[in-house]
């Protein structure tokens, strides 16, 4: 039993850093109605900067709060810039400027850092402390925290001031925003902005342990898709219970199904989405999709 | 049909005839090297050709065709390789796979597409049925899982080391050397798939797809199946992966599980997009982006420096943003756009300078 629950709270773990860019994604997808498919590429980007800023001997919080501010101007930027010129144009259009945006960010960062890999330190001690039996490292419990408590504060921005208001409403209505006097297009580089900072806790999260390189976020962006989907991919709240959830179920079956074991997690884990899917096209918290003729 | 619009319906068989002509010179101004290059270009002109009835004609995007052109490849290599062929590597294949002495690899092109068609036709039900946002989550993660897996499955994959397969030599008795053949082989099945696709977009086929991409409840309206055609544009496009990664492992004579990376079927999204989405002419320039792109990107020619191994990555991925937002038809648009411009001028020219509007010769397809 200590043992399964050790692995349900490193899956936590692992599934908060999911939630973070599932939430990124949502948050993008809530305001634009675009899926960011070069989210987990300016995560890694971000992360990089994290790196060369402590290399340049910021300390790790310092480095940190820093790299949230470059993410926001960062992501805004990438709206007002690459996005906005395809804004009104279909879907497909769109999907194809970030996966364009995808490709050269992860050539990008190559180019800069190199393809090797580096390691990125950690601010948590590599110790572990036992709970009722059970093993818990401080790693898994720091990632955990941050993650919950970046999630906490997004949460209550948008609750709680003008402004999260405001950007509610933008993702409520372009148009009756518009005539309220909201300026949107601002609204909507703000939402990148959130969701690039978002990444980038992403990515320094996952960096110690999964170590840093270029290609540092592909496989979590397709878990973190995988997460929003499964939550539904206009909720928010189903994008975090969404990401815990697939970091448990990753790490119990991985552990407990012989045949799945290290290697056949993310098809498994797809597998499971896709039946899901197919029981409930709109995700556990989403809202279904009315179509008028 | 006066002159003018005879003129007009000439042009792309011309255009068709004449990249005939230059296809079958090519090779007497080449190296055993760049023939490989330019089979590799036929080898993705089929694959784009593919990608492009499936987003381009049917609007659906596919990030996982890298995928289905590795299932053709493994399909190919097994089947050429036999069950003494998979016994040599120490492989011990299951009894399931009715792999016999191992076939000619010519005629293991038909079955590796048939198989991928199929596949994709079985994997296109349950995906199709998501739509949209999660068909690209579904593709993506289909390419992901592809390498994976083939490692997972090393009692018949060969595992991370791959197969090895022989080039096979020039039937017929011809006197021309094995590259030279297969050379000639992968551009005719390029042309005959082309024509093909042609044939399919112009039609019911193509007409159905169209209707659904550009507005699923008319298509409904007008009785088009859109769960039907959708699978069937998603077998289609699998089929001709497949074709394409039976040449591939032909040509090359290896296949391993990195043959086959996620970059790969973004690269080939990108370069169906930078060709022209929804319009056949432009898969051809897609394809030699495809190929020459990543090595000229990192050598320029007439610089006198080389960029990092990166550089290509970089050069795509902007090309790819510019293009969408600057020139949406891609390279077949710009084609458009200039016959366009061409057929205003000559008008202008012969009608003598009275005002004429200039008639659009945009066609949907």
């Amino acid at each position: 039993m200590a043992a399964f629950l050790q692995q349900v709270v490193s899956g936590l773990a692992q599934g908060a850093i999911f939630a973070s860019l599932a939430l990124a994604l949502v948050l993008i997808y809530r305001s634009t109605d675009v899926l960011n498919f070069a989210q987990g590429e300016m995560a890694t980007f971000t992360t990089f900067v994290a790196w060369s800023l402590m290399n340049q001997g910021l300390s790790y919080w310092p480095a940190f709060a820093l790299t949230l501010v470059i993410a926001f101007v960062g992501g805004a930027a990438v709206e007002r810039i690459i996005i906005r010129p395809v804004e009104h144009r279909p879907e497909i259009v769109i999907v194809i400027v970030t996966i364009g945006l995808l490709i050269a960010l992860n050539g990008l960062t190559g180019w800069i850092w190199g393809a090797e890999v580096k390691a990125f330190d950690s601010p948590f001690p590599n110790e572990t402390t036992e709970v009722a039996g059970v093993v818990i490292s401080y790693q898994d419990l720091g990632v955990l925290c941050v993650c919950l408590a970046t999630v906490l504060v997004l949460w209550a921005f948008f609750r709680f001031t003008t402004l999260g208001l405001v950007m509610r409403a933008v993702a409520n209505s372009q148009d009756a925003s518009r005539l309220m006097g909201v300026r949107v297009g601002w609204m909507l580089a703000l939402g990148w902005g959130l969701a690039a900072s978002l990444g980038a806790v992403a990515g320094m999260m996952a960096a110690p342990t999964a170590f840093l390189d270029p290609n540092l976020m592909l496989v979590i962006l397709i878990y973190s898709f995988a997460a929003a989907v499964l939550g539904g991919i206009d909720s928010p709240v189903g994008a975090v219970v969404g990401g815990l959830t697939l970091g448990v179920l990753i790490n119990v079956l991985g552990t407990y199904v012989d045949f799945i074991g290290g290697e056949l997690r993310l098809p498994a884990a797809l597998t499971v989405l896709l039946l899901v899917l197919l029981v409930r096209p709109q995700g556990l918290f989403g809202h279904r999709v009315v179509r008028r003729v | 049909m006066s002159w003018r619009t005879l003129l007009r319906k000439s042009i792309a068989p011309a255009l068709f005839v004449f990249a005939v002509v230059v296809v079958a010179l090519l090779p007497r101004f080449m190296g055993e090297f760049r023939l490989l290059q330019f089979t590799l270009v036929a080898i993705y002109v089929i694959a784009l050709l593919g990608l492009n009835i499936l987003t381009g004609y049917s609007g659906q995007i596919s990030l996982g065709h890298g995928a289905f052109v590795g299932v053709g490849a493994y399909v190919a290599a097994l089947l050429s390789l036999g069950r003494p062929g998979l016994e040599l590597y120490m492989l011990d294949p299951p009894d399931w796979i009715p792999i016999g002495d191992g076939m000619r690899p010519v005629f293991t092109i038909p079955i590796a597409a048939l198989v991928t068609g199929f596949v994709g036709f079985i994997i296109g039900i349950p995906a199709l049925r998501l739509g949209g946002i999660s068909l690209a989550l579904a593709t993506l993660a289909i390419a992901v899982s592809f390498p994976i897996l083939m490692k997972r499955f090393a009692e018949v994959t060969g595992g991370g080391g791959g197969l090895n397969l022989n080039l096979p030599e020039t039937p017929f008795g011809w006197d021309i050397s094995t590259r030279h053949w297969l050379y000639y082989e992968a551009w005719a099945i390029a042309g005959i798939l082309f024509v093909a696709a042609w044939v399919m977009v112009r039609g019911r086929l193509g007409r159905a797809w169209r209707s659904i991409r550009d507005g699923e409840v008319a298509a409904v309206s007008s009785g088009v199946n859109p769960a039907l055609y959708e699978t069937l544009a998603f077998g289609v496009s699998s089929f001709y992966a497949g074709v394409a990664g039976a040449l591939l492992v032909i040509e090359v004579s290896f296949v391993n599980p990195d043959t086959f990376p996620v970059s790969l079927s973004i690269l080939l999204l990108a370069s169906a997009v930078i060709g022209g989405l929804g319009a056949l002419s432009g898969v051809i320039f897609g394809a030699l982006v495809l190929e020459f792109l990543p090595v000229y990107a990192q050598k320029p020619p007439l610089l006198p420096f080389d960029f990092s191994t990166q550089a290509p990555s970089v050069v795509f991925g902007a090309g790819l943003i510019l293009i969408m937002i600057l020139l949406p038809g891609g390279f077949a648009g710009l084609l458009r756009m200039l016959a366009g411009v061409f057929n205003g001028a000559v008008r202008r020219l012969i009608e003598g300078g009275r005002q004429v509007p200039v008639s659009s010769t945009r066609r949907n397809g």
